[in-house]
């Protein structure tokens, strides 16, 4: 018997993509300038990153290939990347989780408010992170001085004998920044929990009231954060990627750089060597390192956040 | 004889039914209780009241700085320097506003110059945001092309890492391209900002597709569908993406990049004022101020737009 013939019209898996392609011809050029500056301004940094890394370049000179001889330099020879990072997983550690545990309780019961109440403090809670520097404030309420605002009151109190120098002491600096950055985690994430928990359709929790959902924390856990993964996956992006990125509070609060290195982030390193010592190549190989770290850290969230609610 | 039986058995019935509510949650009667529990039997009313305490107290540790900021600005000089620091004012004047204003009459730029920058780089990195991210949020929400799929994936995760990752490379990019030193600099990174395209995207993908269909039926090309039939349903999504671009955009300093003072954007040149030292405190005070209340009052406008768009901006599988 006769192989069966292909059928006339058939056509290949790629013929039928040019085909589709040359049908929505004019989607391209739709997409041609958004995607002409993405490539520009996020895909090739990218991508020339990784291969600068590998290279010893300062801009004045064409690059020199040195192979991973930066990477080497950075954990054998730097001991101050190595604080860098240590200091930006304690940072990420503490702010993640707890930025955006705070976000989603405080969206959450923001829900249960009357809508004008809710509005007034939802732009109280989100207006610290919608303003560039707001946080340069903190600068003065913990001025090392008798005058700043907290050292005053202490003082008063009898707490403190003498002024505490609350941004230049390795003890304190560390829990001023996270206090800070803990005050404008409430950002976008922020914003999409509150419209997503508007958004959970009404019928479910009075079904689950007849189904014997006895409280307010089994109807948040069966019903509300199941019906709310998209935006907990979403929120969560932001949270990861604002936690390692923690970078301009720790100079305008602790100076550049900090005593000590004791809030030295690996944005700052990365600052240091790319816009201050024009060692491109070295400063390249501190992005991609930074770049893995926030797509391996991001992705880990994601799969954990996915069990939630079963 | 009779009556005093009917109430025996009318009492046994009342306690019948009170044991019978026991099983059940309380149902509360008073509009207040009601109202804290959103008239859910499940909830109890102490929780309710236990939690917006909290909820409460907590905005207020969030507002103090905000407050101690805004009160600032408003300080004459002996009440900036008084001990122990005061958190309200009590005797406001516009006097740092005053002292702001007379320090910039002397700046070798005039001070309407810098406006002028700031609001170039909004206008034009907003408005341009806005045109290039629905171009490219309509294709990507509603068709499916060869490679679309591997954009939007692409969109996503650039959500992943921050701009900073890029900063060194952007800056031998742009001094590639000759832009150094121009308003583009800062406007064309801000044009392709991934989280714009990201909600509009999202936003898009709620309009219904029968809309386009009809609208394909009368013969009408991609881009008067967009124009004529999207953009007007998603009022929402570009509201808030103006605000999102003008939020990143307002405070930028154009630092490492505008060398020419004459281009220098607003916060590059406050930042140069904040940095001479405490005799300027009151001025200080008073810009973070200006610089702080515009975006809030632009978010406190469109702020129901942007919690709408908000409400699509999930991660789908």
């Amino acid at each position: 018997m006769a192989k069966k013939a292909k059928p006339e019209h058939y056509i290949s898996k790629f013929e039928y993509g040019l085909k589709q392609a040359k049908r929505y011809r004019l989607l391209y050029v739709m997409l041609l300038p958004y995607m002409l500056c993405f490539t520009a301004f996020t895909i090739i940094p990218v991508v020339v990153s990784i291969f600068f890394s590998f290279t010893q370049f300062n801009v004045l000179q064409p690059p020199e290939l040195i192979g991973f001889e930066n990477y080497i330099r950075l954990f054998l020879d730097d001991p101050i990347f190595l604080k860098s990072v240590k200091n930006t997983l304690l940072l990420a550690v503490i702010i993640g989780p707890f930025g955006y545990l705070f976000s989603f309780l405080m969206a959450w019961l923001l829900c249960e408010l009357p809508p004008k109440l809710r509005t007034v403090l939802t732009v109280i809670f989100y207006a610290p992170s919608i303003s560039g520097n707001a946080y340069v404030i903190f600068t003065q309420l913990f001025s090392g001085d008798a005058y700043g605002f907290v050292n005053s009151r202490l003082l008063n109190l009898g707490i403190i004998t003498e002024p505490i120098l609350w941004l230049r002491d390795e003890k304190y600096m560390m829990l001023i920044v996270i206090l800070v950055s803990i005050w404008m985690s409430l950002g976008v994430g922020f914003l999409s929990f509150i419209a997503g928990l508007q958004g959970v359709d009404r019928a479910q929790y009075e079904a689950a009231e007849v189904d014997g959902v006895k409280n307010r924390w089994q109807e948040l856990w069966y019903i509300t954060l199941p019906n709310m993964i998209p935006q907990l996956l979403f929120g969560a992006v932001m949270a990861v990627t604002n936690a390692l990125a923690v970078a301009d509070v720790t100079v305008a609060l602790n100076g550049f750089p900090s005593t000590n290195y004791a809030t030295h982030t690996i944005i700052n390193h990365l600052n240091d060597y790319g816009i201050i010592r024009l060692e491109m190549g070295y400063a390249c190989s501190i992005a991609v390192l930074l770049f893995f770290m926030m797509l391996f850290i991001n992705k880990a969230v994601q799969r954990m956040l996915e069990k939630v609610g079963t | 004889m009779k009556k005093q039986k009917l109430t025996k058995n009318q009492k046994k019935m009342q306690r019948l039914q009170k044991q019978a509510l026991k099983g059940q949650k309380k149902i509360y009667h008073s509009k207040f209780a009601r109202m804290m529990t959103n008239s859910r039997s499940n909830r109890s009313l102490s929780g309710s009241i236990v939690l917006l305490a909290c909820l409460f107290a907590l905005s207020l540790v969030m507002l103090f700085p905000v407050v101690f900021m805004i009160s600032n600005a408003f300080k004459p000089i002996n009440e900036l320097f008084i001990f122990p620091p005061k958190l309200f004012v009590i005797q406001p004047t516009l006097d740092n506003f005053h002292d702001l204003n007379e320090l910039l009459a002397d700046s070798l730029v005039p001070f309407s110059r810098y406006i002028f920058n700031t609001l170039f780089i909004v206008i034009f990195g907003a408005i341009g945001h806005i045109v290039l991210a629905s171009m490219a949020a309509f294709p990507l929400s509603k068709f499916k092309f060869p490679g679309s799929k591997l954009m939007s994936e692409m969109v996503v995760m650039s959500l992943m890492f921050s701009s900073a990752v890029t900063a060194v490379p952007n800056y031998v990019i742009m001094s590639y391209l000759g832009l150094v030193d121009s308003y583009w600099s800062v406007i064309l990174p801000a044009l392709s900002m991934s989280l714009g395209l990201f909600l509009m995207k999202n936003f898009m993908e709620q309009v219904p597709t029968a809309l386009i269909d009809a609208a394909s039926i009368d013969g009408a090309n991609y881009f008067t569908m967009l124009w004529r039939i999207i953009m007007p349903a998603v009022k929402p999504a570009w509201i808030t993406l103006f605000i999102v671009s003008f939020q990143s955009l307002w405070g930028a300093t154009g630092a490492n990049f505008i060398y020419t003072e004459n281009i220098k954007p607003l916060p590059a040149m406050l930042s140069q004022l904040t940095g001479s030292g405490v005799a300027r405190t009151g001025v200080v005070a008073a810009t973070s101020l200006l610089m702080f209340i515009v975006p809030v009052i632009l978010f406190v406008i469109s702020q129901s737009n942007v919690l709408e768009t908000m409400a699509t901006s999930g991660i789908k599988e």
